[in-house]
């Protein structure tokens, strides 16, 4: 109720609820085709790997997005063509080529700026969102789900079978760095709301949660968005109820749902499949 | 006739080893092709590069007369069954449905008219009553039968399989083969990869015995017998003379 009152009072109550729900909603949509394309941990390197252009963007003084994009793809780029052009496996190329992009980051961004701002870049800030941020962020949004509705059907087809993709003249590849794109411009946009190092817990665990739940994809990526946006909310909720961190306090509350789905789920939840194992055993029993 | 595979002089490798040696067949409307051929012979190596998934080093790939890109519609391909993410969220008719979009095309959706053809080939199998499952939780034959069912939801004109029988159970088998001679009959060109050589006499009209090279293309009889098959199979011979595969 309190907190009800506080997003009517104030303006950056507004903002930072408003554009964390948007994070919430891109978040789960991307992370549905990231998990399902097993790509987990690349999520967790473009989220690292966009600190040196955030870095780059504050020495220029352009617009971050513009830098946070450029090395996030270039890292995506770099991995791609060490793992296919040497033994190196492809988790190995990722671990080295990010951690590099996130370590040569924050000496940029410790020679430029004070270490509040590396604090804010890492863990988030949401209450400090400006009306230009939520904008960015709402743009960001718009281009995402506009891109994901209008590719729907090849972002399926290759997520799902690359080699009929690949047979229906499909370009595997292009709709990988589309999808690579799309994932740094989300974690550009994720910065704010919780931070650089958090970022991969929106994209994988609501989507996660989502899986457990559905046979679809198309309902998969409706859920997934939703368990993002509800996380946004009841996270900002205690985040501000009980003065906790925002970023973090979203996350908590995304693993929370995981396990109620974890648990619950009516076709994949372990209570339901123990349940189902034992019936089936009283039933042969008698 | 009119062919509807042309090749000539084909040579592809993986990484400078080559699989694919100085190979040239062409293959007529409405015929039934098996290609037939020891482990590592490059049979599927042969058909990806068919379809362009592999780049040629050398020769010519000519379908219905043209580059294989500007045809691609009209050719269905039924990969080798363990390339997949089982656990994929999608159901067994939203996976036959795939077959319809190279006709639906860019930034449109399958219609009430793609999905109502999309269930009548799920029914030509004979799984329409697994419709909504999803896809991991069929049986290897019954998966076979879907991706049967999602080629031929493409309306192709020329079907390449790359062993389709392996690891699946008699009745998918069976009714894999009578659609396959049905589509056949509809002068529908069908490839197939084999490696069963017992019932190779009964499934094709002609095989492709190839070991790198192209040993020999030609009708099951012309290919079956023991100077032919001698060439591809030098090790295997006696114990397939034992199993009565060759007169």
């Amino acid at each position: 109720m309190e907190f009800l009152m506080a997003i009517g009072q104030y303006e950056f109550l507004q903002k930072a609820l408003f554009t964390s729900v948007v994070v919430g909603l891109i978040c789960g949509v991307i992370g549905s085709f990231i998990i399902l394309r097993g790509m987990s941990l690349m999520g967790d390197a473009i989220s690292h790997a966009v600190l040196p252009g955030v870095a780059l963007s504050y020495a220029f003084g352009i617009n971050f997005f513009i830098g946070a994009v450029l090395t996030g793809v270039l890292t995506a780029v770099g991995i791609g063509y060490v793992s296919q052009n040497s033994r190196i496996k492809n988790d190995t190329a990722i671990g080295i080529l990010f951690t590099s992009a996130f370590a040569l980051g924050i000496i940029m961004v410790t020679m430029l700026k004070s270490s509040t701002d590396l604090y804010h870049i890492l863990f988030g800030n949401v209450l400090a969102v400006r009306s230009s941020d939520m904008w960015v962020t709402v743009g960001i949004g718009f281009v995402v789900i506009v891109t994901v509705f209008a590719f729907f059907k090849e972002l399926l087809l290759t997520s799902f079978d690359p080699t009929i993709a690949a047979a229906y003249g499909l370009r595997n590849n292009l709709i990988h760095y589309l999808l690579m794109t799309l994932l740094t411009m989300v974690t550009v946009a994720s910065l704010q709301t919780v931070g650089i190092v958090l970022v991969v817990a929106m994209l994988i665990t609501p989507a996660a949660t989502a899986y457990l739940l559905t046979d679809r994809l198309s309902i998969m990526i409706f859920l997934a968005g939703g368990f993002g946006m509800l996380s946004a909310v009841i996270g900002l909720y205690f985040s501000f109820t009980y003065n906790l961190a925002s970023g973090a306090t979203i996350v908590v509350v995304a693993t929370v749902l995981f396990f109620l789905a974890f648990l619950f789920s009516r076709k994949y939840g372990v209570v339901w499949k123990s349940i189902r194992a034992r019936q089936k055993r009283v039933e042969l029993s008698k | 006739m009119e062919s509807v595979i042309s090749v000539r002089e084909l040579h592809v490798s993986y990484f400078g080893n080559e699989v694919v040696r100085d190979v040239s067949f062409d293959v007529e409307v409405g015929s039934m092709v098996g290609i037939i051929g020891p482990n590592g012979a490059g049979k599927s190596t042969l058909i990806k590069s068919l379809l362009g998934l592999i780049p040629k080093d050398k020769g010519m790939v000519r379908i219905f007369g043209k580059e294989t890109d500007d045809v691609r519609k009209k050719i269905a391909y039924v990969p080798q069954r363990s390339m997949i993410d089982w656990t994929f969220p999608i159901t067994v008719m939203d996976t036959v449905l795939i077959g319809t979009y190279p006709s639906v095309g860019l930034f449109k959706f399958p219609k009430k008219k793609e999905k109502a053809w999309a269930l009548e080939c799920l029914r030509k199998v004979g799984l329409e009553d697994f419709r909504d499952r999803q896809i991991g939780e069929l049986s290897g034959g019954q998966q076979q039968r879907v991706f049967l069912a999602r080629a031929l939801a493409q309306k192709p004109e020329l079907l390449l399989l790359d062993e389709p029988f392996v690891g699946i159970d008699v009745a998918s088998e069976d009714t894999i083969i009578r659609i396959l001679k049905e589509l056949q009959f509809q002068d529908k060109t069908i490839v197939v990869v084999h490696h069963d050589l017992s019932k190779a006499n009964a499934y094709f009209d002609q095989l492709l015995l190839m070991n790198k090279d192209l040993i020999k293309f030609g009708t099951v009889d012309e290919v079956l017998n023991r100077e032919v098959m001698s060439k591809a199979y030098a090790y295997q011979l006696q114990f397939l003379e034992k199993t009565e595969v060759l007169a």
